[in-house]
């Protein structure tokens, strides 16, 4: 039997990615866990920026997915109309591959292009339906660190947001 | 060389949504001028449904006009959005960044524009699902793929579905900032559409990811696009002018010629409109010019090799019609109109550095080149049609009626219209891109010179 232990969160605001990544990197100096706080930022800052850990993903399957999904239907489509209503004209086959190419090419770059913004969706963890612990300047400039702990490590978590320059703290209850 | 302007966050927050904060008096009087006019274009065509096609100029064997010919134009246009977008954001270009959201909103303003022409043309818009859509179960008629006209739907859809994700995508950031900086059933709504975005470092890293991914699937959708709108023309063997296997990228390359001109016009409007000094600057609308001058060339490039091989050919149709285009009024007139202002003025222009960064002549350009670009399809497509041909038994001539005439005209005011409401909703540069370049932006020294510089990652 697992034991819940309650947690607490905190927001750090910082004016400049400076003081922010120096607070990840105090937070990780003291053993932090990359799971224990996130950095949000109003503005796209080059990838490790604030000493975070580069994270996975799997975009690149959903396009994939998404194209053999739209091939199939797009044939699919194609070659029932066709066969549906077996029109013969000029002696040409019924299944007519020139034309099927062309619909079947749009079906699979729909289908692959569909899937790829589904992915973006699910990969960006979102749509997340609470916000939680935010504050509306992270979109006006300030870059924020939301840190979710245990009670005991509250303390050492807000020292070292306040050492590093943060302009504003915030307490709250994690999501 | 770069202008730069130095600016917070809060500034470009500030600066960029003024279309959405403030109501300034120009815009409500611009939003129901143009609402009169579409509504204007609304009474011509309930007029025409209730009267049918006979109230236009269409008749034997001129049966494709000012409709299609808009048709042709619009879609042309709507290849501006991800032409700009997608390459510029392949190849990394700086300069994109306040031009791309306009572009691909314009791409999608036009699409929808190009596809109430063909339903217009029909007579019988309330049909379409029969024509286009697999949903006759009940009778088993399906619709007929074989057709070049089928192709066209699934390629606009395809594109529309396609290049409409691609903006909301890009805006889900923008779309946060909006709902940060809003109260009441605003907050709301602009909360659903942010979809909870925070603006996590995977969520800025999949953002980046996405630009370039999408682009990249989206880009053969918009040469497969005009490629299939040309061979409604190219595929067709009974009119002789349009028959030609160079049509495809003869079209491409002039839709996009058109497309990336209306976006230089839509971008210094805006400016105007806005106050955007900061954001569009001379160094973009120099960047645009030189782009211009490559496709405007090539454009004309293929332009002259379709009309010589009309000529290498030697049938008669082919001949006679270039002898249309050349010797009889009022074609010869139209003719020397389109060459003026798709080519011969805008281009050598272009080539100067002082008209790429003066405002006003870019504007004044860049709507030049749309005159000659709707000019050029309406030429490809009605003098064809004019001579008797195999499956025709008569010759004529076409002249648009008032009613055409009013739903063309309105097609420019819903356009508009169309983007000055996403400007009340939506911001049409995208603040996340503006931060972006400013903190990237640098500045090198080299000997004993400050180069404005921009950091990136190899």
């Amino acid at each position: 039997m697992t034991t819940f232990i309650p947690k607490r969160s905190l927001l750090g605001l910082f004016s400049t990615a400076d003081g922010a990544a120096d607070a990840v990197e105090g937070l990780q100096d003291q053993d932090f866990d990359d799971k224990d706080f996130e950095i949000m930022s109003g503005t796209p800052y080059p990838e490790g920026a604030f000493g975070e850990k580069t994270t996975n993903h799997r975009l690149y399957v959903f396009p994939f997915i998404g194209a053999a999904l739209g091939f199939a239907v797009a044939i699919l489509l194609t070659t029932a109309t066709q066969v549906s209503y077996p029109l013969v004209t000029g002696g040409k086959p019924i299944l007519s591959i020139p034309p099927m190419a062309i619909i079947t090419y749009e079906g699979t770059m729909l289908g692959a292009i569909i899937f790829t913004v589904l992915g973006i969706i699910f990969e960006s963890r979102l749509p997340r339906p609470k916000l939680g612990l935010y504050d509306e300047r992270i979109t006006a400039g300030y870059v924020g660190i939301l840190v979710t702990t245990t009670e005991d490590r509250f303390k050492t978590a807000k020292e070292i947001l306040t050492k590093a320059g943060a302009e504003d703290i915030k307490e709250g209850e994690p999501d | 060389m770069q202008e730069r302007v130095h600016l917070t966050d809060k500034q470009i927050n500030d600066d960029l949504l003024i279309g959405v904060e403030t109501h300034p008096r120009w815009w409500f009087i611009a939003v129901g001028f143009l609402a009169i006019m579409v509504a204007t274009a609304g009474g011509a065509f309930g007029y025409m449904i209730n009267q049918g096609l006979g109230v236009t100029g269409l008749n034997r064997p001129v049966m494709w006009g000012f409709f299609i010919t808009n048709f042709v134009f619009w879609v042309g246009i709507s290849h501006a959005g991800v032409m700009i977008s997608s390459i510029l954001r392949l190849s990394q270009a700086e300069w994109r960044r306040p031009v791309t959201r306009a572009a691909e909103v314009l791409t999608i303003v036009a699409l929808m524009t190009a596809m109430l022409f063909p339903l217009m043309h029909t007579g019988r818009p309330w049909r379409i699902m029969y024509w286009v859509f697999p949903y006759d179960f009940a009778r088993g008629i399906w619709p007929n793929i074989r057709s070049p006209l089928v192709w066209d739907p699934s390629a606009i859809f395809t594109y529309l579905i396609s290049a409409s994700l691609f903006v909301f995508v890009a805006l889900i950031p923008d779309l946060a900032v909006l709902r940060d900086r809003s109260t009441g059933p605003r907050k709301q709504i602009y909360g659903v559409l942010s979809l909870g975005w925070r603006g996590t470092p995977r969520q800025w890293r999949l953002q980046a990811i996405a630009g370039i991914l999408l682009s990249a699937l989206i880009l053969p959708v918009f040469v497969s696009v005009h490629s299939i709108v040309s061979w409604d023309f190219g595929m067709t063997m009974a009119v002789s002018s349009w028959h030609s296997t160079i049509m495809a990228p003869y079209f491409v390359i002039g839709a996009v010629h058109s497309g990336v001109s209306a976006v230089v016009t839509v971008m210094i409007l805006l400016r105007w409109a806005f106050k955007w000094e900061k954001y569009i600057r001379p160094e973009h609308l120099d960047g645009l010019g030189k782009l211009l001058v490559v496709v405007g060339t090539t454009w004309f490039y293929f332009f002259i090799l379709e009309f010589l091989f009309g000529l290498y050919s030697q049938e008669a149709a082919e001949v006679s019609l270039r002898n249309l285009l050349i010797y009889q009024w009022p074609w010869n007139f139209m003719f020397f109109i389109f060459l003026a202002t798709a080519f011969f003025i805008p281009i050598p222009m272009w080539l100067f550095r002082g008209v790429r960064r003066s405002v006003i002549l870019m504007l004044l350009t860049s709507i030049l080149v749309n005159i000659g670009m709707w000019l050029e399809r309406f030429l490809i497509i009605v003098p064809g049609l004019t001579r008797k041909a195999d499956f025709t038994f008569v010759w004529g001539t076409y002249r648009p009626s008032i009613i055409e005439i009013i739903l063309v005209a309105a097609s420019f005011a819903f356009v508009t219209l169309m983007i000055l409401l996403f400007s009340k909703v939506f911001p049409l540069i995208p603040l996340f891109d503006q931060k972006e370049g400013k903190v990237l932006e640098a500045t090198t020294r080299i000997g004993r010179r400050d180069v404005p510089s921009i950091v990136r990652e190899e």
